[in-house]
């Protein structure tokens, strides 16, 4: 799957209010492929739109777990086995020594992963996207609320839905990005091309 | 007493934006310029430090036999010691929804990486031969020997590197909404490109935002423990030694208390005349001032309290050679001075703050951070040099001077720092935007319900 919206119909709001409640209508009346862009994080709009708590943590998790151990084994193999030097009468294996090294390791890898998967998650660097060629969408990180459609929503009708919008209060509507063709479609076009019926 | 508001009036935000990136585009006054080439001849007395000690080695400073440990610790511990209230103010006091953390974090952030790469340099200085730097890490080498993990100073070189990446992708994480920000508003083509490529192309879509928050947390929950090791780390470098007065088991706690406290004051020494000159009364209010300096007031009185139990301790021990470093060699020995000018600034002055009216006075707030980044400075030499000076065998006992070169390193890293500040106000939107607009929305929220 895509991570970011490649063409659909995108509403603007004044508020963050009315941009919540047109998300829960929309859900409300079927459609399943929302996006919202706002200029802050809007908890409530993540809910609206169907989206639930981030298991971000949970993919972390064990980056931090291999990168402790593997501090610690390169602690051990370097002191305790290859390298192993009396210095004041220290054990060769010295846990406590250890815990350093092997504390930061892990921090550092759950900080790395983290940011990393933030921005694969979340289908970046992309310093073009379809949504920009939208009027006025160099607001959404200002004071606009944008809810958009995707062309890939089971409910998506263009002319229904760009109404639905302003029915619903935004105060401009916007199509954008050049529908692309699903793979059903493709299919079909191949087959219509040799004569078939589609 | 009425609390006063973290944030003046309600603007809108499209006023808010406008106010916190023009500093971006703004032409600077005269002052800044000044403040540009004060930097500038700072940074480059630095190097010009750097350069003598690279070409002819340590001597050039005035570490001697018995005081191997000299200006280049001190300032190394000073420095690490300011950073961590930058991480202190985003990361636990967001752990604690802490709202009146929100107009100054990036702020601190941005104190925390600039002052952390002064730290690193000192350390790597002093090795000698800086260029062998890379020894310290376990890299598969042709020599076939290996760091030893059982010395602090790889624990040192994992702790500094781990505090700088991880603050810097923090730092950086929170600037991205920001960016996205400036690109959009940005008034020049150039300017919309540059601030767009730093912007990766962040949209704020929802479906971003929702791992956004949640890595913002995390990184805060991982800055936290990073914030208590680090220091913790830097006093085990004494701790684990036998040198009269370092040896002592309240180190980590009492450093991680110390740090904080510079750290604090380090922060209103910067917040006090940015909030003037950029006129950002509105956001940095009064009550982000009261608040920087009751933890002030606090920390200083953890400090406060570290002394008493280290001279306690010493007398408790019992050892002969503790007693003579808390009770002669500190007080009446060799640069006794700086000890006093320890005690005055970290324990005396900062009680001024149990005023209310000290705490809403600028002038008072800034004098008195300034003596408390003075105060943690002894601090460190007092720990420092005067263990040395005076070990055990009083054949050996020798003075520490510091040289021409240790000041000009000293002062220029200050310098240096001044300069990465001012170009971080210069380029950067410092006040964090897309937060202080979340924080409007929930305030109007508190007052419709």
């Amino acid at each position: 799957m895509r991570r970011t919206l490649q063409g659909g119909i995108v509403g603007a709001f004044d508020t963050p209010e009315e941009v919540i409640r047109a998300a829960h209508e929309l859900r409300k009346a079927g459609y399943r492929r929302l996006e919202g862009y706002t200029p802050y994080p809007l908890l409530e709009l993540e809910r609206a739109i169907g989206q639930g708590r981030s298991r971000i943590a949970f993919v972390v998790f064990p980056f931090a777990i291999a990168g402790a151990a593997a501090a610690y084994l390169v602690q051990w193999w370097t002191n305790a086995v290859d390298y192993p030097l009396n210095s004041g009468g220290r054990p060769a294996h010295a846990a406590p020594a250890f815990v350093p090294a092997t504390f930061e390791m892990a921090v550092l890898l759950s900080a790395l992963s983290a940011c990393v998967i933030l921005a694969v998650w979340s289908g970046l660097p992309a310093l073009w996207q379809p949504i920009f060629e939208v009027h006025g969408f160099e607001r959404a990180s200002i004071d606009k609320f944008f809810l958009a459609i995707s062309d890939l929503d089971p409910a998506f009708d263009r002319e229904a839905t760009a109404r639905k919008l302003t029915e619903l209060g935004a105060s401009h509507v916007d199509a954008f990005g050049a529908r692309p063709a699903t793979e059903a479609e493709m299919y079909g076009r191949e087959h219509r091309m040799e004569g078939e019926e589609p | 007493m009425a609390t006063e508001p973290v944030l003046i009036g309600r603007p809108t935000d499209a006023e808010l934006s406008d106010q916190l990136l023009s500093t971006a585009w703004r032409p600077w006054r005269k002052l800044g310029k000044i403040g540009f080439l004060v930097a500038i001849l700072g940074t480059l007395s630095l190097f010009a430090g750097i350069t003598l000690t690279v070409m002819y080695g340590i001597g050039m400073w005035g570490n001697n036999i018995p005081v191997g440990w000299g200006f280049g610790i001190i300032n190394f511990v000073w420095w690490v010691g300011i950073g961590h209230a930058g991480t202190f103010i985003s990361a636990v006091l967001l752990l604690f929804e802490q709202k009146w953390r929100t107009s100054i974090n990036r702020f601190a952030e941005a104190m925390t990486l600039f002052a952390v790469l002064q730290a690193a340099l000192f350390p790597v200085l002093h090795l000698g031969r800086p260029w062998l730097a890379y020894w310290i890490f376990p890299y598969p080498s042709t020599m076939d020997v290996w760091p030893q993990f059982k010395s602090a100073l790889p624990w040192d070189a994992a702790a500094i590197s781990t505090y700088f990446t991880v603050s810097l992708v923090f730092w950086y994480t929170g600037l991205i909404p920001d960016l996205a920000a400036m690109r959009d508003r940005a008034p020049t083509r150039a300017k919309r490109m540059i601030y767009g490529i730093f912007a990766l192309g962040f949209t704020g879509a929802s479906s971003s935002y929702r791992h956004y928050r949640v890595v913002y947390g995390l990184l805060a929950g991982l800055s936290t423990p990073l914030v208590l090791s680090v220091h913790s780390i830097v006093s085990s470098d004494f701790a684990i030694t036998l040198v009269p007065g370092w040896h002592s088991t309240i180190f980590p706690p009492f450093f991680v208390a110390g740090a904080i406290f510079s750290g604090f004051a380090m922060v209103l020494t910067l917040v006090i005349p940015v909030r003037s000159l950029f006129r950002l009364e509105n956001v940095i209010t009064k009550r982000h001032l009261d608040n920087l300096a009751k933890m002030v007031l606090v920390t200083s009185w953890v400090v406060t309290y570290s002394y008493i139990l280290e001279f306690f301790m010493a007398w408790y021990s019992g050892d002969e050679y503790e007693i003579y470093q808390f009770f002669e060699a500190r007080p009446f020995g060799p640069w006794a001075w700086i000890f006093w000018t320890m005690m005055i600034c970290n324990s005396v002055i900062p009680q001024v703050f149990w005023s209310s009216k000290a705490r809403s006075s600028l002038a008072v707030l800034w004098f008195v951070s300034l003596l408390v980044n003075v105060g943690m400075w002894a601090e460190r030499f007092v720990i420092i040099v005067m263990g040395l000076q005076r070990d055990y065998l009083p054949s050996a006992w020798d003075v520490f001077v510091p040289s021409p070169v240790d000041w000009a390193i000293f002062l220029g890293t200050m310098g240096f720092f001044l300069l990465l500040f001012l170009l971080f106000l210069r380029f950067v939107p410092f006040i964090p935007l897309a937060e202080v607009k979340e924080l409007k929305h929930e305030l109007s929220h508190e007052e419709g319900h």
